[in-house]
């Protein structure tokens, strides 16, 4: 007999850190002691979303969405809700600024606005399980191709559906599958480029840790396609659990005849393994990463020619180009190509992370805007402060400023304004963030990232570093700002990878959309956001200042002075400028100059 | 689990078909079994227990069982509220076993409000 309620615990890598197994046993272990195991069951599921508000339970039918769980509220909870059937509000979401909770997951703005198809079955199945996934229409688009369509013909509807590579450059996946097609060389190969490393971007691990059957039957398709046999998921090792999980569900279709050889008796053979990557950034260009998988050394070379496997052709495409292929399949490319822009078709998934309400994992049409991305589902910015800039596309994308949060999320839109789509990290910044610094910050990661083989990246980024550390430190000399700019375009210009070609980018559109505070921090000394420390120093308002004492306290330096109801005093000469001072003032008699 | 053959794939969804109808939220009707403390003193459990063995034998995959809690009228429980699309919910109210299994079938199987257990339809205003 199937159980009234299913409770879905989400045991993404996140909640897993917050105690989420913990919080399984402890609803298993109650929900036996209540002799309700026949009424409820408690299904583990991959990252619902909202990962911020970890560990997340969602109990089904209703949709109830319950955040911010801990061991200790279980009993209560279980007594409360499944006992007694009363949901418990005081663990519900509470929308940012608002007071009263939203029990329904479906009517929290952060879910509604979405539109999931490569996440479409996150939250919903176990994804250690293979029947879930089946049930729903799992393997079916596999088992379509195989007995219905020619190779030829899955190639046309993926290219018909419009189909762009998800992991950065957006090359249409259909033509990359039908040129490998044409190519006579065997055997061919597929792989799934999951080493994702960006900063700030957990797209990947996502869709891995909650739905790997989708990535496996979507690079079988892919397989079958071209006429490939064997495959790879270049996975990083720093994804255990993703690793894990992938590993058992390539072990399960394999049990099931999905993988393997005579997959569904039908006469096609394609087997699956995993190549852990060992984390250098480098990787995740095809050609850095098919030469790890040779066991060269990860260096990129020029192309043409095209990528090889060892000198075999080979389709790579990344974990959520995959996961999108077989809803392609079973809806077809006419209702696919219906989403989305003109020139980017269907969703596309966002890590939404730094300065953000509700940070965590979105799917939503290609064509939305950043405005809803950040404020509808995003649920704007923290403590009401304003939004400065969104940074897509990583060390490689760029800063995206207010004026232009109306822009329409594509491909084209995205590289005009100087950043770039990449594999679909964002990071949102508040008005206390400094551009410069965080220009400084990509650069730093892309400098100790570059492999090395091109001089203009790895002494470029090197050159680049210095003087935006120099910058910072209020040391900018004039025609900085220039060499900055003379500098980035070359680098551009004169490497041989997208890691170098792009690494400029966070630079350059800094520099297009913030340069009057490049301007303040070289000719005035003043960092406008009063983050770089050389050039801010902190002071107590005294009218302001009550007294209270928190700040001297708090200061790690001791360097907060004053009597109790008497205005304080900061040393100078102690202080560090940490900011903690700051941060515990409730009075907001601290201020940054 | 020996290897499987295309037309497998069906009969391994429809097996957990109802579990992942659940997990969607998608049905033709709803179902709420009121078990607050007082309907299950009442014997909200056994109406659950009757309703759950209907939708199993009647293998109603459409038809989605959810508890809620106390309805506010204790004692008239067990109640059970059905909803369907675009009509207005029926609250039934002193049910036990029989009855519950009477209204699967007239009600939500056959579409046919029974009058004569029903309290209402509609629900409170809320807000």
């Amino acid at each position: 007999m199937p159980h009234i309620t299913n409770v879905m615990i989400c045991t993404c890598t996140n909640c897993i850190s917050n105690s989420a197994l913990d919080i399984r046993d402890s609803l298993e272990s109650e929900i036996k002691r209540r002799e309700l195991e026949d009424d409820v069951l408690v299904v583990p599921t991959g990252a619902s979303g909202l990962c911020v508000n970890g560990p997340i339970l969602i109990v089904q039918p209703e949709g109830i969405f319950y955040q911010h769980l801990k061991t200790k509220d279980i009993p209560n909870l279980v007594e409360e809700h499944f006992l007694k059937g009363r949901p418990v509000k005081s663990l519900m979401y509470v929308p940012p600024g608002q007071d009263s909770p939203i029990p329904e997951l479906r009517s929290i703005p952060f879910f509604k606005d979405q539109r999931l198809i490569a996440l479409r079955n996150r939250g919903l199945i176990d994804p250690d399980s293979i029947d879930e996934y089946i049930a729903r229409d799992g393997y079916k688009a596999l088992a379509k191709v195989v007995t219905s369509m020619k190779p030829e013909a899955v190639i046309k509807e993926i290219s018909d559906s419009g189909l762009r590579g998800r992991g950065g450059a957006g090359f249409p996946t259909g033509r990359k599958w039908e040129s490998r097609r044409k190519d006579p060389r065997t055997p061919k190969y597929v792989v799934c480029n999951a080493d994702e490393g960006d900063p700030g971007a957990f797209m990947d691990r996502s869709i891995i840790e909650a739905d790997p059957h989708s990535v496996i039957e979507g690079m079988a398709i892919g397989a079958y396609a071209v006429g490939a046999s064997s495959g790879y998921v270049y996975l990083r090792m720093e994804y255990p659990l993703a690793v894990k999980r992938m590993q058992l569900s390539i072990e399960k279709a394999r049990e099931y005849g999905l993988l393997g050889e005579d997959i569904l008796g039908l006469g096609f053979d394609f087997d699956l393994q995993i190549f852990k990557g060992a984390g250098a950034f480098v990787c995740g260009e095809t050609t850095a990463l098919v030469a790890s998988i040779e066991g060269k050394i990860p260096e990129p070379r020029q192309r043409p020619p095209r990528t090889t496997l060892w000198e075999k052709p080979v389709v790579i495409n990344n974990v959520e180009t995959w996961a999108n292929v077989p809803v392609i399949v079973n809806w077809g490319a006419k209702w696919f190509s219906q989403i989305g822009t003109e020139t980017s078709k269907g969703t596309k998934v966002f890590s939404l992370a730094g300065n953000i309400n509700n940070a965590g994992l979105v799917e939503v049409p290609m064509g939305i805007t950043l405005r809803e991305i950040v404020y509808n589902i995003g649920g704007g910015i923290p403590k009401g402060k304003q939004f400065k800039a969104v940074q897509t596309g990583g060390p490689s994308g760029g800063f995206i400023p207010a004026s232009l949060l109306d822009l329409r999320v594509d491909y084209e839109q995205l590289d005009a304004a100087g950043s770039m789509m990449g594999s679909g990290g964002m990071v949102v910044m508040d008005e206390n963030t400094c551009m410069v610094e965080m220009a400084r910050y990509f650069v730093d990661f892309t400098n100790d990232e570059s492999c090395g083989k091109c001089t203009s990246c790895r002494e470029g980024s090197l050159a680049l570093l210095q003087i935006l550390q120099r910058i910072c430190r209020g040391e900018g000399r004039e025609g900085d700002v220039e060499l900055l700019e003379e500098l980035a375009e070359a680098i551009k210009d004169a490497s041989q990878c997208g890691l170098g070609q792009s690494l400029s980018n966070p630079v350059l559109s800094s520099l297009k959309h913030f340069r009057e505070e490049y301007e303040e921090h070289v000719k005035n000394k003043r960092c406008p956001a009063g983050v770089c420390k050389a050039l801010i120093t902190f002071d107590i308002d005294k009218e302001k200042c009550t007294g209270c004492r928190l700040c001297a306290k708090k200061c790690p330096q001791d360097a907060i002075t004053g009597e109790a109801k008497e205005p304080h005093v900061i040393d100078q000469e102690k202080c560090i400028k940490c900011g903690v001072c700051v941060d515990v003032c409730k009075f907001e008699a601290v201020s940054i100059t | 689990m020996s290897k499987i053959k295309p037309e497998d794939l069906d009969s391994i969804g429809e097996k957990i078909k109802r579990t992942m109808l659940l997990r969607e939220g998608s049905c033709r009707v709803k179902i709420i079994v009121h078990m607050g403390t007082c309907g299950i003193a009442a014997g909200a459990r056994n109406v659950m227990k009757a309703l759950t063995e209907e939708i199993e034998k009647a293998d109603a995959k459409d038809v989605q069982l959810t508890i809620s809690s106390c309805a506010g009228l204790c004692s008239n429980e067990p109640m059970v509220t059905i909803e369907q699309k675009d009509q207005p919910a029926v609250k039934y109210v002193d049910l036990n076993d029989e009855k519950a299994r009477e209204i699967f079938s007239r009600h939500v199987m056959g579409g046919k409000i029974m009058s004569e257990y029903a309290l209402a339809a509609g629900s409170e205003r809320t807000l």
